[in-house]
């Protein structure tokens, strides 16, 4: 094992509660850190929400897609930069002047009624649930692949930190952590590259694909997981150990789904349909999650939470840079990756598998491992306590008097379905679960958010209509793919990325019902328009 | 909206509303405030035009962005490509995309600000 890894990972973690101890001292209750966080400059908190924003999916699932699929899956990363965008264009501002802390806060105050509320309130939930899925999955992945302890050991370990962390308050969401976990994770990727590169530099640059397909580097060892076929000629049982020598081909395995040559390369291995669901689903789906939303509030007014948003679309495009070319180098240096399936480890295992097994390799093997640290802690701290606050004031009904207690019991009610799930679904890539929380996000919240903001029109029956129809769709669909059986490849598409469907779906439902509600139009709809669109500078 | 009725109205309701408060609130912020017609028409002023720049990036970025799924499925040999040694869609989808949605965003902010600073002057603007 890695002699540097136990240092770095405890020395995360006591960093995250300096600088979050460091921060308390001036923020003691909620109210006080939302004012406090109101003399912070667009570029901390932009820092804090790109922290929170890049999770384990984007820190390692990218890169492994990007290893396993190619050029296709690049939609990926540009979808989770753009979702900014559009949010930036359609959301930010008059999100913020709404004053809405939640999104059960914005149905709240845009068309004042409860059952909109508790609908919200659940997809909250679902997506929240959907979204810290993936995060416990990285978690098991990276201990399983880093110590080589069991799977659900690992998602177990760092759900329960993270539970205790939120519900003791250990690490209260503090601008300050998330903005150094942003840096943490950039750093984390970035100088391990720059190293990466030179060797593959001083390697001869070797082709990312050569005409006679893929080699091993060096001399590897192989244990074989489940019964195979390799090459579609030679069967091969689950515990067989398998050696290759350097320079010797990489066999394709029957059971794990890897693209080579051109079909990686090149685009159009994906269908048409699935690109643009995945691009709508990943454009539209950021306005609609629950820890994005929050942090808005912290901005001091609406032109700033548009410059905050703009940063943040610069930091986090900067920060997907990177995990493609881990992606790409891992073709080179860890080939047997695309044998096990086990591509969401390329980041983990890319600097010592390139650098060697020597101090400059291990050094940056751990300082990667501490950037995944981050990105579980900072994304689903985010995460928990976002959901845990809707459970807190929605569903357990506490109020604003409500007890420490009640917050506790909520985080370890928002903590348990996840866990669970996380402990039985271990074999999907972490990206496409993420994938597929943003469809339900753009399929419910995208056109609540996008027709209350600036259509006057909107009732309150359309927009439960479409949420219902829409959002209800895309859950479906989702439920579906995660726990239902295989479906014929002809239906799986449609099911599997459904964002291109539900969108237009949920977006027609909402405008034809609230025309056929004309009469249900909030009276005070004139009012609302006026504090969501109209500068600060002039109210008075 | 109709120019025509505006002055009348406008006149009478700032006459009425403005010495009664605080004899400072200047007419048109009186109108947004107290949801009279032309307050309404200011404010549905303001969301038109910022909606229709966001609208009109978003169709930047659908043609920008948005066609090159069907670029690359209509025309194959774009994918073979080469700029420096990587395939053209490797640049732009790993490379270029990011600080060309950088640069859309980036303009949106300069002239949401500017509409709102057009809206506030108009608000603003003393009736002599």
């Amino acid at each position: 094992m890695n002699p540097y890894l136990a240092p770095g990972l405890i020395l995360v973690v006591l960093l995250t509660v300096a600088i979050g101890a460091y921060g308390l001292r001036f923020a003691r209750t909620t109210s006080d850190f939302l004012v406090a966080s109101r003399s912070v400059s667009p570029s901390w908190n932009a820092a804090a929400i790109s922290g929170e924003y890049l999770s384990a999916a984007s820190f390692l699932g990218v890169a492994g897609l990007v290893l396993r699929y190619g050029v296709d899956v690049l939609w990926y990363p540009v979808g989770f930069a753009a979702g900014y965008l559009a949010l930036l264009l359609f959301v930010a501002a008059p999100l913020r002047r709404s004053g809405a802390f939640t999104l059960p806060d914005f149905c709240q105050v845009r068309l004042r009624s409860r059952p909109l509320r508790r609908l919200a309130t659940a997809f909250v939930l679902f997506i929240g649930c959907l979204y810290l899925l993936p995060q416990l999955q990285g978690a098991g992945l990276t201990f399983s692949t880093l110590t080589g302890g069991s799977y659900a050991w690992g998602a177990l370990v760092v759900s329960v930190v993270v539970t205790a962390n939120v519900a003791f308050g250990g690490m209260r969401a503090i601008t300050f952590v998330q903005a150094f976990q942003y840096w943490l994770k950039l750093t984390a990727l970035a100088v391990p590259m720059i190293f990466l590169i030179l060797q593959w530099q001083s390697d001869g640059r070797p082709e990312v694909t050569p005409p006679a397909g893929a080699v091993f580097p060096v001399a590897t060892t192989v244990v074989v997981e489940q019964d195979a076929v390799l090459n579609g000629v030679r069967p091969v049982e689950a515990g067989e150990t398998l050696h290759f020598a350097a320079g010797d081909p990489v066999p394709t395995v029957s059971t794990v789904d890897a693209e080579f040559g051109d079909q990686w390369l090149l685009p159009g291995k994906t269908g048409l349909f699935a690109t643009y669901s995945l691009i709508l689903a990943t454009f539209l789906g950021t306005m609609g999650l629950p820890h994005v939303l929050v942090r808005f509030y912290t901005n001091p007014d609406g032109a700033s939470a548009r410059r905050t948003t703009l940063v943040v679309l610069a930091m986090v495009g900067l920060f997907y840079l990177l995990p493609t070319l881990y992606g790409v180098l891992g073709r080179i240096y860890t080939p047997q990756l695309l044998m096990t399936g086990n591509t969401d480890a390329v980041v983990l295992l890319l600097p010592e598998a390139a650098l060697g097994g020597g101090h400059l390799g291990r050094l940056l093997g751990a300082l990667v491992t501490a950037g995944a640290l981050a990105a579980f802690l900072s994304t689903s701290s985010g995460l928990l306590t976002s959901v845990a606050g809707v459970i807190f004031t929605d569903v357990l009904r506490s109020g604003r008097s409500g007890s420490i207690r009640d917050f506790r019991l909520a985080t370890v009610l928002a903590a348990l379905v996840p866990t669970t799930l996380a402990l039985y679904v271990s074999d999907m890539d972490v990206s496409r679960v993420v994938g597929l929380a943003f469809a339900v996000a753009a399929s419910s919240f995208c056109p609540l958010l996008v027709l209350g903001i600036w259509w006057r029109g909107l009732t309150d029956a359309g927009a439960i209509a479409g949420l219902v129809t829409g959002g209800g769709a895309a859950m479906a669909a989702v439920l579906v793919t995660v726990l239902g059986p295989p479906l014929p490849s002809s239906f799986a598409e449609f099911v599997g990325q459904p964002a291109a469907w539900t969108v237009p779906l949920a977006f027609l439902v909402m405008v034809g019902v609230s025309l056929l509600t004309g009469r249900r139009v909030p009276p005070d709809v004139g009012a609302t328009m006026l504090r969501l669109h109209a500068p600060e500078s002039l109210r008075t | 909206m109709a120019a025509d009725p505006s002055p009348r109205s406008r006149t009478r309701v700032v006459l009425a509303d403005a010495a009664a408060r605080r004899g400072t609130a200047d007419r048109a912020g009186t109108d947004l405030t107290e949801q009279t017609p032309i307050g309404e028409a200011l404010v549905k002023g303001l969301m038109r035009a910022q909606l229709a720049l966001a609208l009109r990036l978003a169709l930047v970025v659908a043609a920008g962005l948005g066609t090159l799924p069907l670029l690359f499925a209509v025309a194959p040999a774009v994918g073979g490509y080469r700029v420096f040694g990587v395939h053209l869609p490797w640049v732009l989808l790993g490379l270029l995309s990011f600080p060309f949605l950088v640069g859309v965003g980036a303009a949106y902010v300069r002239w949401a600000e500017r509409n709102e600073q057009d809206f506030a002057a108009l608000i603003r603007r003393p009736e002599r």
